[in-house]
């Protein structure tokens, strides 16, 4: 391919390429991203071609390898063109009927198709499906479209024309107000303006400035980053050259967590594509603007996702944090202006600049434009990636997309802004998402995590388990986070094992209180909220924990029992088979006893009991009824 | 430089641009505690036992006095209730570890501390960094980093530099405001001991 040297020969490259790709022949687009790639999706993609060489039809169907749109539920998934068929939970043994049915037959094979839980009707297309329906995927509704590894899919679908249109027709002020006046506020946690970023970037006096891609998302279960680099890599890249041109960059650096092969690989080879055809390097479309890029590898510290930790670990440091200020706007990488936007920041750039300021901001609400992307996980039927406008209700989130809890399990509590986050009780599912509200009721946006909690999960252990994965992350430069941190934990871990002491809350808030205003980065200072959210939602469980040894959600352990009712039951035998430690005692029509010495409390006795006996049962705070006599356990 | 003017402790200072809260704060005579903090050092923001509470443009925060730098029109206070309990619970974290330190003894005196308020850890290190620092900014041999992070981060020797640099230098010992860097000296003084020469089994087989 050589090189593009003008806007003009863009678009001539554009239309050759959608001259000669026929829009009318097949093509199965097989989600290819880390999710699916667990779940098997390679097999199938090796099935598929095999089925199409031994049909002889290799020339006639096209199998795209794409990344993730987002199901990850439901994988390993595809969707077929140009009919836009989706089928969900694909294996490779599916593949001969797929391609002879329905590539060939035309015929739609219902078992892979999504069942609507509530109508029970099968649904074809994908943009039909509720999941998708209730979206608004304006970031990662290519992803299924494109094949990350083929820079032609990203132009195909329009891919560098916004990179192309600034630098034909925009100042670089004029870049930079027109992502000031869209609204678009950082993706990666804090919310703030960016385009106001990027001016002060701009008007730091020194002549070099860095721009820096922050890929190292690393809350537990998120994943919106490592979708957008691994299934378009180039929307990525795309922002990033505006950006840098905005702000008046040549070098730029792309942060990506150790633990995102797949996300460095396909960056790495996009970055090459775009090297080839000009979109990076020496006069960018003959437009005179130098730029490069290049990809730099964390260490598997989650606190480098942290700016200025970011930044010691890019220029070769132990990635601590730095008291600010300076801001890295003034005196960033090697002292110089830096502008360090997350992945998701920098994918909505090419975006604004296609649509307009004023079509990205009349998405959302008055203090948050456009969408963002969640990490719908947890207790919640459809797991997966969800983009959705500003201002959407955490209710339609977890109900209209996420399609409910499973098991018919009451809602308890959401949990969003990654460790440092919040959660958010039933009272508060009509609420809107958005970076104020999350962040009044004592939540916050962060970087687009979001887990659904049922009623089994007890907040004391919820809070503790965050606190802990901080505890283990915090980089131990300060004495509030090493030392608070490690203190609140001990105190929440005592809690949640029965030891806990009248005081402890109170305490508790007084940790949080130092390391939350005297930490010296934002990890240290957000680590209390898991703590401080749940005590200001779920105090009573806190004070049941303390005060009755009870844990109302009889989840943990040191504070629950097993115990079987010898009202109920009827000597079958399944609780004993089941337990591993032997601590059930039991025989022909005896009535079964869990001997508490023994019992490791592994709820499988509970799991397995018939549901119409129901005679196993789980207690918390009350005394465990002594176990029947022997002579009596006889059932006749 | 240009001049600064700011307020501390409702009194007006001028100071120049670039100079830290704490050392305007000392220009006009107000103390405020430290513990990493030393004169020949860049400061570091660790021990926050320096925190002060800034007003600027309408927002309130508690910043550390070692590294803010002063800024024009802001309002800084050294002391309230507040800055007191977040001072006293450093301090009372950082007594678990050397519950006998004089400087920390000290402190905790004025601040209400109490030594046994946190379950008594097994490290004496307050991680000040002191050590650390002085061995590479001033004295530009690394004998000594940190190892691990986070609650586990600890002090630790490289002997192979150690064994060249620290026999005739031993300057960071007094800076130690625990016995933890004593300590730790003294394993990696017996660990790079040379051998007693009397276990020729191995030479020829593992020269490197």
């Amino acid at each position: 391919m050589p090189r593009i040297n003008s806007c003009a020969e863009l678009e001539q490259i554009r239309s050759h390429l959608l001259d000669v790709r026929d829009s009318h022949k097949p093509c199965i687009s097989v989600c290819t991203g880390s999710g699916c790639l667990a779940l098997g999706a390679a097999n199938v993609v090796t099935a598929l071609r095999a089925e199409l060489t031994v049909q002889g039809l290799e020339d006639q169907v096209e199998i795209k390898e794409t990344g993730c749109p987002g199901f990850c539920e439901r994988g390993p998934l595809l969707v077929i063109y140009p009919e836009e068929i989706c089928y969900l939970r694909v294996q490779p043994d599916d593949a001969r009927e797929i391609i002879t049915d329905t590539i060939l037959g035309k015929k739609v094979i219902d078992r892979l198709l999504y069942v609507d839980s509530e109508t029970n009707e099968k649904v074809i297309h994908e943009a039909e499906i509720p999941f998708y329906k209730n979206q608004l995927r304006l970031l990662i509704g290519n992803n299924i479209k494109i094949d990350p590894n083929s820079i032609d899919d990203y132009l195909a679908v329009g891919g560098y024309s916004a990179l192309a249109k600034v630098l034909a027709e925009k100042s670089p002020e004029r870049v930079v107000d027109l992502v000031k006046s869209s609204g678009l506020r950082g993706r990666g946690g804090g919310g703030f303006p960016s385009g106001l970023k990027w001016e002060l970037t701009r008007n730091s006096p020194d002549k070099v400035k860095y721009v820096v891609v922050n890929a190292d998302e690393g809350d537990p279960g998120a994943f919106m980053d490592r979708a957008l680099l691994e299934g378009n890599p180039h929307s990525v890249l795309e922002g990033l050259l505006i950006g840098a041109y905005a702000i008046g960059a040549q070098e730029g650096y792309l942060y990506v967590r150790e633990e995102y092969p797949l996300a460095v690989k396909n960056v790495t080879k996009a970055i090459r594509q775009a090297e080839e055809y000009g979109f990076l390097g020496q006069n960018i479309l003959g437009s005179g603007f130098d730029f490069t890029v290049q990809v730099h590898q964390g260490a598997g510290a989650f606190v480098c996702g942290e700016e200025t930790a970011l930044i010691m670990s890019l220029e070769g440091h132990v990635g601590e944090p730095k008291s600010r200020p300076p801001y890295p706007a003034v005196k960033g990488l090697r002292g110089k202006p830096t502008n360090i936007n997350n992945v998701e920041t920098w994918a909505n750039i090419p975006l604004i600049v296609n649509q307009g300021a004023e079509a990205f901001s009349a998405i959302g609400t008055e203090g948050s434009k456009g969408t963002k992307i969640f990490s719908l996980v947890g207790k919640v039927n459809n797991t997966g990636l969800v983009e959705v406008p500003m201002g959407i209700t955490l209710r339609d989130i977890v109900y209209k997309i996420g399609g409910g809890l499973p098991g018919n399990k009451k809602f308890k509590a959401v949990q969003t802004g990654g460790p440092a986050g919040g959660c958010m009780p039933e009272e508060l599912l009509d609420m809107a998402v958005d970076f104020d509200q999350l962040t009044k009721a004592g939540s916050m946006m962060g970087s687009g995590g979001m887990i659904v909690l049922d009623e089994d999960t007890c907040m004391v252990d919820f809070a503790r388990y965050f606190l802990n994965f901080l505890a283990d992350e915090s980089c131990g430069k300060c004495v509030p986070c090493r030392e608070g941190v490690k203190q609140m934990l001990k105190i929440l871990t005592n809690i949640t094992q029965g030891k806990g002491k009248h005081g402890d809350i109170e305490l508790l808030e007084g940790l949080a209180e130092v390391a939350g205003s005297a930490a010296l980065c934002t990890l240290g200072k957000g680590a209390p909220n898991p703590a401080l959210s749940t005590l200001r939602h779920f105090r009573a469980e806190y004070e049941a924990h303390i005060s009755e040894g009870r844990c109302p959600a009889l989840s943990c352990k040191k504070l629950i029992a097993f115990h079987i009712d010898p009202d109920k039951c009827k000597a079958c035998g399944a609780c004993a088979k089941k337990c591993a430690p032997q601590a059930i005692e039991g025989g022909k029509k005896l009535i079964h006893v869990i001997d508490q010495e023994k019992c490791t409390k592994c709820g499988s006795c509970l799991d397995v009991c018939p549901k119409a006996f129901g005679a196993v049962r789980k207690l918390s705070g009350e005394p465990v009824p002594s176990a029947i006599p022997a002579e009596s356990r006889n059932l006749g | 430089m240009s001049e600064v003017l700011l307020q501390i402790d409702g009194k007006q200072v001028a100071a120049e641009e670039g100079m830290t809260i704490l050392a305007a704060a000392s220009s006009i005579g107000i103390a405020i505690p430290t513990l990493c903090l030393h004169e020949k050092l860049e400061p570091y923001g660790g021990c926050r036992v320096c925190s002060v509470e800034v007003e600027s443009r309408g927002r309130s925060s508690v910043v550390a006095a070692c590294l803010y730098p002063v800024e024009k029109d802001l309002v800084v206070t050294t002391r309230t209730d507040k800055l007191d309990r977040i001072r006293k619970s450093l301090l009372e974290m950082m007594l678990a570890h050397a519950p006998d330190s004089p400087e920390l003894q000290k402190l905790a005196q004025e601040y209400g501390a109490n030594k046994d308020q946190f379950e008594k850890e097994a490290s004496f290190c307050i991680h000040c960094g002191l050590c650390v620092r002085y061995c590479s900014e001033v004295k530009k041999a690394n004998a000594l980093g940190f190892v691990n992070r986070g609650s586990k981060k600890e002090i630790s020797f490289i002997p192979e530099i150690a064994v060249k640099e620290c026999w005739d230098c031993k300057e960071c010992f007094e800076l130690c405001p625990t016995s933890a860097l004593q300590a730790a000296y003294v394993l990696i003084e017996a660990l790079t001991s040379p051998p007693e020469p009397s276990t020729p089994s191995c030479v020829g087989k593992c020269s490197r």
